[in-house]
């Protein structure tokens, strides 16, 4: 007995599946290049973000009266103190980009936690029970894909009131439905396989089916379409805050920002500029990462 | 010897309505009309047919998933109609299991073999996580898999071992009846003697009662006691698997068995044809469903259903033309 036990544990120490798993993951994701990339800058992002209030040189709310619209320190007219230049009340620009990551990074979490469970939950649901509650929730989600997630979002926000948080739900509501078809047509897909049937006639109850035994195997489109929303989310959100609607000032949102910094666009470049490129580049870095994440979490697309 | 009688099943019915479309006609599919057999503990019954003759709904009838349209079924003496609450169902639940064909997805890929196999006992009883890992460990070495295999995922292991992996899953309640959807037909010859042959031992062992589905006659021929032949719903003849095999009565079985391959060059057999297609079960033919295709047919097969009776033979037949004395 003994010696079995012993050969038990010693193979557990030569295959650790979540290492192998993770092993595998990576092969499949590194072979894809822009996503390396893509994760590395997003790392960075959120390292940043972290960080924020050791790295960044000034307050992001910090007005200096004396140094208004000053250009990038590279520029003619630059300051050193102000690296990437100042707005038109002088404020630091780099300081306020730094803080700015924290709110994207936020906006994007919330959505995309709120939009799965919620989307998740609805989705499994109607493809495990089907009939009425199917029917009913699957045309409301149509009703919400026929309407313009922009317009959606911004009446939303009007009968909500303008600010981040209420952006961030109204983001999570037009999101939904994305994750609820995804999550109904793996269920209904994963429903009819044999090892659903034997955990039923094991006498698994309904909640043990949904979440244990179909779950799992839906996960890796969710995973997916979830690191692509996340780029949109940050979009979204930057879109209510240009029109006015998302985060109010002087909180240094990129949308935000970008709103504020309009009338400037001819005489002051770097104002615009900057958020403009970090949106850019954000949402860039995350679209690679899920592109490569897709690669090597979809079974379909799997070589080998 | 009279063995314990575990399943009793009195004229099983069971119906899937149909809804009409746009262009088509609702109707009503007979995919089981009168199913009556039994079974002793220790003792298999084969259950034999082509494709659509309601092997697989007999199958989700007994192991609860779904309920029959009329018939009564008994399971270890407690009707499966009255017992409606949830001890009682628990009780059921844990004396069928079963086994399918397709090793490759019945096993849940996201899943341990040791969290696949510890499931039943997790949901049914109260033992604790040690318990429930030595109750595995035990299984698992009973039904030839190695103790590592217990840290490992489905997708590791072959067609054969799987199927020894869902083996050990459908006994792992201790049931009392297994229902073994064509459980070799996905596996290669070699590793399908291997199987059957564990099969056999474990129903030696555990005393079990095995349904056996297949429409492989030679592996029906090796492992059942008992053979029922069903034809669109309804079992055509239902004797010892001796009586069957050596002198089939029904036309039905006779062409079934004509078909079988058999690995010996010299041997002449007549073989029968049988013509035509199953029929729809939507719109079943009238009198003896088998009537288009018999090769004994009369006008009575084609007015007048038959009933499993007692034939001359000495076990049951559902045939005019046997009852008859007509030879084709």
């Amino acid at each position: 007995m003994s010696e079995l036990q012993a050969e038990v544990q010693n193979s557990t120490q030569q295959i650790s599946p979540l290492r192998q798993q993770l092993k595998e993951f990576w092969f499949y994701f590194s072979e894809n290049k822009g996503a390396v990339v893509g994760l590395f800058f997003f790392l960075f992002i959120v390292l940043v973000a972290i960080l924020a209030d050791v790295i960044s040189p000034h307050a992001p709310i910090e007005q200096y009266r004396e140094f208004i619209l000053i250009p990038p320190a590279w520029q003619e007219g630059g300051n050193w103190s102000f690296i990437l230049g100042t707005d038109a009340v002088g404020r630091d620009m780099l300081s306020r980009l730094i803080h700015g990551s924290r709110y994207s990074l936020y906006t994007g979490c919330i959505v995309i936690a709120v939009t799965l469970t919620i989307g998740v939950s609805l989705g499994l649901s109607a493809g495990f029970f089907r009939g009425w509650w199917e029917v009913i929730l699957m045309r409301i989600m149509d009703i919400i894909l026929a309407v313009p997630s922009l317009l959606m979002a911004l009446v939303l926000v009007a009968v909500l009131g303008p600010g981040l948080e209420n952006a961030m739900i109204a983001i999570s509501v037009t999101y939904l439905p994305h994750y609820v078809r995804l999550s109904r047509a793996s269920a209904v897909a994963e429903n009819a396989r044999d090892y659903v049937t034997a955990s039923r006639v094991a006498g698994a109850g309904k909640l043990r089916l949904m979440f244990i035994t179909i779950l799992p195997n839906c996960m890796a489109p969710l995973i997916v379409q979830a690191t692509l929303s996340f780029s949109s989310a940050i979009l979204d959100a930057a879109a209510l805050g240009f029109l006015g609607m998302g985060a109010q000032p002087p909180t240094p949102e990129w949308g935000t920002m970008l709103a504020e910094a309009r009338e400037f666009i001819t005489s002051a470049w770097w104002v615009v500029t900057f958020p403009g490129l970090a949106i850019l580049l954000t949402v860039l870095a995350i679209n690679l990462m899920g592109d490569g994440l897709r690669d090597a979490l979809d079974p379909k697309m799997k070589r080998s | 010897m009279t063995a314990e009688t575990v399943l009793e099943a009195r004229d099983l019915h069971r119906f899937y309505e149909v809804k009409g479309g746009m262009f088509s006609q609702g109707g009503t599919v007979k995919a089981l009309s009168g199913a009556t057999f039994n079974l002793e503990a220790g003792k298999t019954l084969a259950v034999v047919g082509e494709s659509g003759c309601g092997k697989s709904t007999l199958a989700r009838l007994v192991t609860l998933i779904e309920n029959p349209t009329s018939g009564a079924l008994k399971l270890g003496g407690m009707d499966v109609a009255t017992a409606t609450s949830a001890e009682d169902r628990r009780t059921l639940r844990q004396m069928v299991q079963i086994v399918f064909q397709d090793p490759y997805g019945s096993l849940n890929p996201r899943q341990k073999i040791g969290a696949i196999l510890e499931e039943p006992l997790k949901i049914n009883t109260s033992m604790s996580a040690p318990e429930r890992k030595q109750a595995v460990m035990d299984m698992m070495a009973r039904v030839g898999l190695r103790p590592e295999a217990y840290y490992r995922y489905p997708h590791m292991f072959s067609g054969g071992q799987r199927q020894r992996i869902a083996i050990a899953r459908a006994l792992m309640l201790k049931p009392k009846i297994v229902i073994l959807d064509e459980p070799v037909s996905a596996l290669d010859v070699s590793i399908q003697a291997q199987v059957l042959n564990l099969l056999t031992d474990l129903q030696q062992e555990m005393n079990l009662a095995y349904l056996f589905i297949s429409h492989d006659l030679s592996v029906v021929r090796h492992i059942a006691d008992e053979v029922m032949v069903m034809y669109l719903g309804r079992p055509v003849e239902y004797g010892t698997r001796d009586q069957i095999f050596s002198d089939p009565q029904h036309p039905y079985t006779r062409a079934l068995l004509s078909a079988t391959p058999m690995a010996d060059p010299n041997k002449k057999r007549e073989r029968i044809k049988l013509i035509g297609e199953l029929p729809s079960p939507l719109s079943p033919p009238s009198g003896c469903a088998f009537h288009p295709r018999c090769p004994l047919v009369n006008d009575r097969c084609k007015s007048e259903g038959p009933v499993l009776h007692h034939a001359t033979s000495g076990w049951d037949v559902s045939c005019h033309a046997v009852e008859e004395g007509r030879k084709g």
